[in-house]
């Protein structure tokens, strides 16, 4: 998604001359064509992403889009009380965009992991929150958000990820698509890049003669409160799965909208419940070790629905 | 450019603003019974000088107004009273400092007529600075940046970040005035995390230092004017309650409120009742 990204904003800077980028010193095979382009609108702050978000704030308010990057961790955690103080206390339109969200930097280790950015984002009123789905969403939602007025924190993939089967092409302003309509027992939310892992749980439920519901989610902030709410009151069991740990992302979001609107619905979150210290590998490894593959998911749903699991070798 | 009335830039107008702002400040935090009197007393000759400069154009409503970021935001109630002296901020507008529903708390907010940049934590104001100046390279505009600083806000990483990112690449348009008062919230900044030599640090970050009497507004106004070939640190060494004997230097009057007497003593030291 990073490199798409990067592509989709040299294309709205080529007749936007509000568009300026800045990194914290990352971004190697990616971000070197816009600062060829744009010499003038490209810079390089260092590892100084405190500084970044400052400068972005003070751009910002002349009348520029500062886009900044990093990797998502460095980018939400590291500069959190200036993104509180700068672009959300402002509201100018500051853009942030954090690649990696989740464990995608695997070898790397936890430092450098983005586990906490979505939940401790989502604590600030005024931040827009959006975590595209696949590589041809990122380039929909930047489009599509180039002049809204607000923040933003995008949460990127590194991956670049194929459209998602039985996605409608494009970005809906609320970031919610439902992939499939099932039978009323399962309804499966999944947040971001973990959407791509939807179509595979979905037919190893179906092979249990489970058909669920699964709804790919790409806005966190602000919420889409109705459609979740609407689309969960209408199903035994609400499902999330994300690469995150357990406190305050989607399967948050989720609790918080059914049980304020008093549904009789049971939720099951499936995201990162311990701390990856020592664990390193593949993105597959770690999400297998988390239990928030596509077959470990499908087992955990089944288990909840009283169905024998899928062998997972 | 300017909308509102600025007075006249003799060096005598300028103390007399200065003055006034000491007033002001002295009446307003007396009546909302708050601290943080000393910080705004040794700023008061900067704020006196910068405002009346015939350098910049601050209150116009055009976004290509210069910009200024109070990045000691702690000294907000200050910058109040110097937006009073030129027309920004109405004084009736402002009597209702500190009081409930106010738009003037103790550190500065946007909502007020003249602040750009909401401040108040420590070593975020010269980011954003930066980011102004860096804004006017990019668009191709003539418009300067001031941001003051304190002396402690030096401690931040963040205001390094800022500072050698002005330095690296040469910003011309941006002064920096660092409020040398010595004092900071739990004692002598000397004690606390020695800064000193302030002006060397500057150099070092790629800033070309300039080293003044931070209570004298004409070594002050003589001292404001960007350069072409890269961003200005203005070094102001000041006194921590200037204008006030019993606060001068004092630590307590980073917190402490006045009495009817000290209030009483303080107006009458600065020469008398308050201007109103």
């Amino acid at each position: 998604m990073r490199a798409e990204a990067l592509r989709t904003l040299i294309d709205l800077a080529e007749d936007d001359s509000r568009i300026v980028f800045l990194t914290g010193d990352l971004g190697y095979g990616v971000v070197e064509e816009f600062f060829r382009r744009f010499p003038q609108r490209a810079f390089n702050v260092g590892v100084a992403e405190q500084n970044m978000l400052a400068m972005a704030t003070g751009l910002a308010e002349a009348g520029l889009r500062p886009y900044v990057y990093s990797i998502a961790t460095f980018a939400s955690l590291r500069p959190f009380e200036f993104i509180r103080n700068g672009p959300v206390l402002h509201q100018l339109p500051v853009r942030i965009i954090g690649v990696g969200g989740g464990m995608e930097y695997t070898t790397n280790g936890i430092t450098h992991l983005g586990l906490e950015d979505v939940g401790v984002l989502r604590t600030l009123p005024g931040l827009s929150i959006i975590c595209p789905t696949d590589t041809p969403q990122t380039r929909s939602v930047l489009e599509a958000t180039v002049d809204d007025p607000s923040p933003i924190y995008f949460r990127l993939s590194k991956q670049e990820l194929a459209l998602i089967e039985g996605r409608e092409p494009g970005w809906n302003l609320e970031g919610v698509d439902v992939l499939s309509n099932g039978d009323g027992s399962v309804a499966l939310f999944a947040l971001g890049a973990a959407a791509a892992g939807l179509p595979l749980i979905e037919r190893l439920l179906q092979e249990h003669g489970v058909r669920p519901t699964t709804v790919a989610v790409s806005r966190i902030a602000p919420s889409p409160c109705d459609t979740l709410r609407s689309l969960a009151e209408r199903h035994q069991l609400v499902v999330s799965v994300e690469s995150h740990y357990l406190a305050g992302g989607l399967g948050s979001l989720l609790c918080e909208v059914i049980a304020e609107a008093g549904l009789r619905v049971r939720v099951m979150r499936c995201a990162v419940e311990l701390s990856p210290n020592g664990i390193f590998g593949s993105v597959a490894h770690l999400a297998k070790w988390a239990k928030i593959d596509p077959v470990s998911v499908a087992n955990r749903i089944l288990l909840a629905l009283e169905k024998r699991p899928t062998d997972t070798r | 450019m300017t909308s509102t009335p600025r007075p006249a830039h003799d060096q005598h107008s300028i103390d007399s603003v200065a003055l006034e702002i000491r007033r002001r400040v002295l009446e307003l935090s007396f009546r909302a019974r708050v601290g943080h009197i000393g910080s705004c007393l040794s700023i008061a000759d900067i704020l006196a000088a910068v405002y009346c400069s015939p350098q910049f154009a601050w209150t116009s409503r055009s976004s290509d107004r210069d910009r200024f970021v109070l990045a000691k935001g702690h000294a907000g109630l200050a910058l109040y009273a110097v937006l009073e002296a030129i027309g920004a901020v109405s004084r009736i507008d402002l009597d209702t400092f500190g009081t409930d529903g106010s738009i003037f708390g103790v550190h500065p907010e946007t909502h007020i007529n003249g602040v750009d940049f909401s401040t108040g934590s420590l070593g975020q104001g010269l980011g954003m600075a930066v980011g102004a100046a860096l804004a006017a390279v990019i668009q191709g505009s003539d418009r300067k940046v001031v941001a003051v600083l304190s002396d402690a806000e030096c401690n931040a990483g963040s205001t390094w970040e800022a500072a050698h990112f002005a330095g690296h690449h040469r910003l011309p348009n941006i002064v920096a005035i660092i409020d040398v008062n010595g004092q900071q919230a739990l004692g002598p900044t000397r004690v606390i995390l020695d800064q000193e030599p302030f002006g060397d640090r500057w150099r070092l970050a790629g800033w070309e230092v300039r080293e003044v009497n931070g209570n004298n507004t004409e070594a002050l106004s003589a001292a404001l004017a960007p350069s072409s070939t890269g961003p200005v640190a203005v070094v102001a060494r000041t006194v921590f309650g200037a204008g006030v004997s019993y606060m001068e230097g004092q630590l307590d009057w980073h917190y402490l409120p006045m009495s009817v007497e000290q209030y009483e003593q303080a107006l009458a030291e600065l020469g008398g009742a308050s201007a109103r």
